[in-house]
């Protein structure tokens, strides 16, 4: 049987840094076929080569047997190739209907709309999607979100469907539903790509599995028989080993939060009574189920949410809990929140201008009237090549060119510059590979054992385990339980489901 | 005092009308997700090309008006260039264009001699027997043709962005790039043909003061009627209707001007000369304290779009 997709030798470079470097790719109709490797792998080059974003450089695309030559998006699209991207290229303001018709023209607008709207309540019957046609896209969940391009790309008659990360943005039960759809639409022939770096999902869910490393494609395995190790071990090179913890001595109370109470910007409250305190040299985990308060602790600590009332109290200024970001962090707090583009990076500016952000208010960089860029340039270099941030081609480039693993390096790089006494991290590692997330947790371990205290919120439960050295359980607002290393799964998987 | 309402009421759609006019191509050039700043400098080359028509080839005013509609669709493509092909900073280029039409147009009108010559221009007619109606008659149905015409192009650009495949698509240029590019859309295409077509709007606008209300060429007559569309525009939250309401509005502040001069009424002359951009004055810290500073505004206005960032 011919190929649905095959991509032969492709060759593609962004301004002299090569991303793909001859890869391969082949995926059959009927299957769901897994492209894994880590961030920078050259993944998504390859699948936005394949939807007729990019031109390679050199290299065939191959549909059902025919070499063809892509014009562009309209052109894949016209050849029954939709891909469905990790941003969403959705028109925020508009409907879901108009949506879908700006991808899928008719030619009257009107009865256009009443045909799209038609085909989508038909199309998400037929994939337990509960969309509303006439909703508009910005008052969408991103699952839901999703759940619109894929009705969108299938819609437009797509035979080959490329999902771009698609669980990175879901909840775990949001993700499984999408799993098991993708499987459904697989069996009714289409040729699935599920891009991802997760490896219990192309366990669980595909049929075929390619792995890409540095540009390459170094496999193609059928993931019901290769194990795990191994798969892992062609995704990664060499497995990369867990970081050492050493047991240390605790010192004294760096950060105690107590009763704190927070609101949503529409005025829910998320946080309620919320009372804990970390120790120098201590991690301290926050668990939980994503959505329970979380997010608006971790931005009340770092001064991006003024809490409603209690006390956040850092050791030096003490309670700082209404006081702007800047006094923390003079305190020594440093922040490495989960959302990076909207709390931690200014995408539009440079490297260099984003490290040396953090410490240019002190005077480090001279007077505001005559900055020593020169010193700033030579800084940055400096820690980008110590935090092994890859893939920058000069200091002066946008942050935003950066993968998402190499941001989140950016951001540690430029907080654990100034030798932070109390850390915050949210979801540190989210959306990251195995290589850049053992980067992140080394960092966290030395940062702690440096004798500073750390705060590790995190919907990853593993992540909170391999780590922390006491484990407070959220649900709903509240710290309802409080475990101390070595500390049992079981147990504090049940503290989160017996309190919601 | 009601000669004065009625005289100065008959005057609002011929002072409304340039206003109304500029706001729409702004409008359709910025839902493409273009800042467009060029609106003074493209209406004088519509106002210098229209009297120029008339004076070389004699009273054809809606020649004339067809022909300053063009003038400023060519002179637009060297902003569309600037800012779709060499992606220049929108704003930079918005005002070099409107300097550089400052300078041609003055230059034009010098060399050609057509520097304060009256030409006939278009007139009002009267609408019989509607214009006989008291009152009503002569404000709404003694104007010129031109008027007429703003309201069926109001319609047709309102259902053109809301109901159309090609305002749907124009729309989301400007509100996502990256999402019409996915849809196979020619971002560029699209904003130069949103920038010429707009621009032929403004054209119309400047041809309108000089054929049709001053009847003459004077250099930089425009006068700032340009900026106070732009302003318009953000007034209007870039919809159509809501454009046309704010020409009305300061087509009745700008008829004001001289009926109170007219009428007697004693008031230092500098102040009153003010009063538009007064109101626009206040119109935007209206706007800005109702704290609603980016509803309605295109997602995308004012950024070029390449493909091949990643991100």
């Amino acid at each position: 049987m011919t190929p649905a997709l095959e991509l032969t030798g492709i060759k593609k470079s962004f301004d002299g840094v090569i991303a793909l470097d001859g890869a391969v790719f082949a995926a059959k109709s009927g299957e769901v076929h897994a492209l894994l490797g880590e961030n920078g792998a050259g993944k998504s080059s390859l699948m936005n080569i394949a939807a007729g974003f990019y031109v390679p450089d050199t290299g065939t695309v191959a549909i059902h047997g025919e070499a063809v030559a892509l014009s562009g998006p309209a052109d894949a699209r016209a050849r029954g190739i939709g891909m469905v991207h990790q941003h969403f290229k959705l028109v925020k303001p508009f409907t879901v209907a108009e949506n879908i018709l700006l991808a899928n023209p008719r030619r009257h607008f009107r009865s256009g709309i009443r045909d799209i709207r038609d085909g989508v309540r038909e199309q998400a019957a037929q994939l337990g999607f509960d969309i509303d046609p006439d909703r508009r896209v910005e008052d969408l969940t991103v699952a839901e979100q999703q759940q619109v391009e894929i009705i969108k790309v299938l819609l437009g008659g797509a035979k080959i469907l490329i999902l771009d990360e698609p669980t990175a943005v879901l909840t775990d039960v949001e993700a499984e539903r999408l799993l098991e759809t993708v499987r459904r639409l697989a069996q009714s022939g289409v040729a699935v790509v599920l891009v991802t770096h997760k490896l219990h999902e192309v366990k669980r869910y595909a049929d075929a599995v390619t792995i890409m490393r540095g540009g390459r494609t170094v496999a193609t395995a059928d993931p019901r028989v290769a194990s795990a190790a191994e798969l892992t071990e062609l995704t990664v090179g060499q497995t990369a080993p867990l970081p050492d913890r050493t047991e240390r001595p605790l010192g004294t109370t760096l950060l105690n939060v107590g009763a704190l109470h927070c609101a949503r910007s529409d005025g829910q409250v998320m946080v309620a009574d919320t009372s804990f305190f970390v120790r120098a040299g201590e991690i301290y985990g926050l668990a939980g189920v994503s959505g329970n308060g979380q997010a608006e602790l971790a931005e009340a600590l770092i001064g991006a949410r003024q809490p409603l009332s209690g006390e956040i109290w850092l050791e030096g200024p003490g309670d700082i809990g209404a006081a702007p970001a800047a006094i923390r962090r003079e305190a020594g707090l440093a922040a490495i929140p989960a959302d990076r583009y909207a709390f931690a990076l200014a995408g539009s500016l440079s490297i260099a201008d984003n490290f040396a952000v953090a410490t240019i208010e002190s005077g480090c960089y001279g007077p505001p009237w005559l900055i020593d860029r020169a010193a700033i340039r030579r800084d940055a270099s400096e820690a980008i090549t110590a935090y092994d941030v890859q893939g920058v081609r000069s200091v002066g480039q946008k942050a935003a060119l950066l993968s998402g693993g190499n941001a989140q390096k950016l951001v540690i790089a430029r907080e654990f510059s100034r030798q932070p006494t109390v850390v915050v991290a949210h979801s540190p590692s989210r959306g990251l590979d195995v290589r850049a997330c053992a980067a992140v947790h080394e960092r966290l371990l030395a940062a702690r054992d440096r004798g500073a205290a750390v705060v590790l919120i995190s919907e990853d439960l593993d992540e909170i385990l391999a780590l922390s050295d006491r484990i407070g359980v959220m649900t709903r607002g509240r710290i309802v339980a409080e475990f101390n290393r070595p500390a049992d799964r079981q147990e504090i998987g049940r503290a989160m489901v017996d309190h919601a | 005092m009601q000669d004065f309402l009625i005289n100065w009421l008959a005057n609002v759609p011929g002072t409304a009308a340039p206003y109304a006019f500029a706001a729409l191509g702004l409008i359709i050039s910025e839902r493409s997700g273009v800042l467009n700043l060029t609106a003074e400098g493209l209406m004088l080359v519509g106002a210098v090309a229209g009297v120029g028509t008339c004076l070389t080839i004699g009273n054809h005013p809606l020649v004339a008006l067809v022909v300053a509609m063009l003038a400023a669709s060519i002179v637009s493509l060297l902003f569309a260039s600037l800012v779709v092909i060499l992606r220049v900073n929108q704003v930079i280029a918005g005002l070099s264009v409107v300097f550089f039409c400052q300078g041609l147009t003055g230059l034009i009108g010098t060399l050609a001699n057509w520097q304060n010559h009256p030409i006939a221009g278009l007139n009002k007619i009267a609408i019989w027997p509607l214009s006989d109606i008291p009152v009503i008659g002569r404000i709404l149905f003694v104007q010129d043709p031109i008027v007429y015409l703003a309201i069926p192009i109001f319609f047709a650009v309102s259902i053109f962005l809301r109901g159309s495949m090609l305002g749907l698509k124009l729309r989301a240029v400007g509100e996502n790039p990256a999402a019409a590019d996915a849809a196979g859309l020619s971002v560029s295409l699209y904003r130069i043909g949103a920038i010429v077509v707009g621009s032929s709007l403004l054209g119309l606008a400047g041809g309108y003061i000089s054929v049709v209300s001053v009847k003459l060429w004077i250099t930089g007559m425009v006068g700032g009627r340009g900026w106070i569309a732009v302003a318009l525009v953000v007034f209007a939250r870039w919809a159509p209707w809501p454009a046309l309401a704010g020409a009305l509005l300061f087509g009745c502040i700008e008829g004001v001007v001289p009926r109170i001069a007219a009428a007697g009424i004693r008031a230092p002359q500098y102040l009153v000369l003010m009063t538009p951009y007064l109101a626009t004055l206040a119109v935007m810290i209206w706007v800005g304290a109702r704290n609603r500073g980016h509803q309605g505004e295109p997602g995308a206005l004012g950024q070029p779009h390449v493909r091949e960032e990643r991100r």
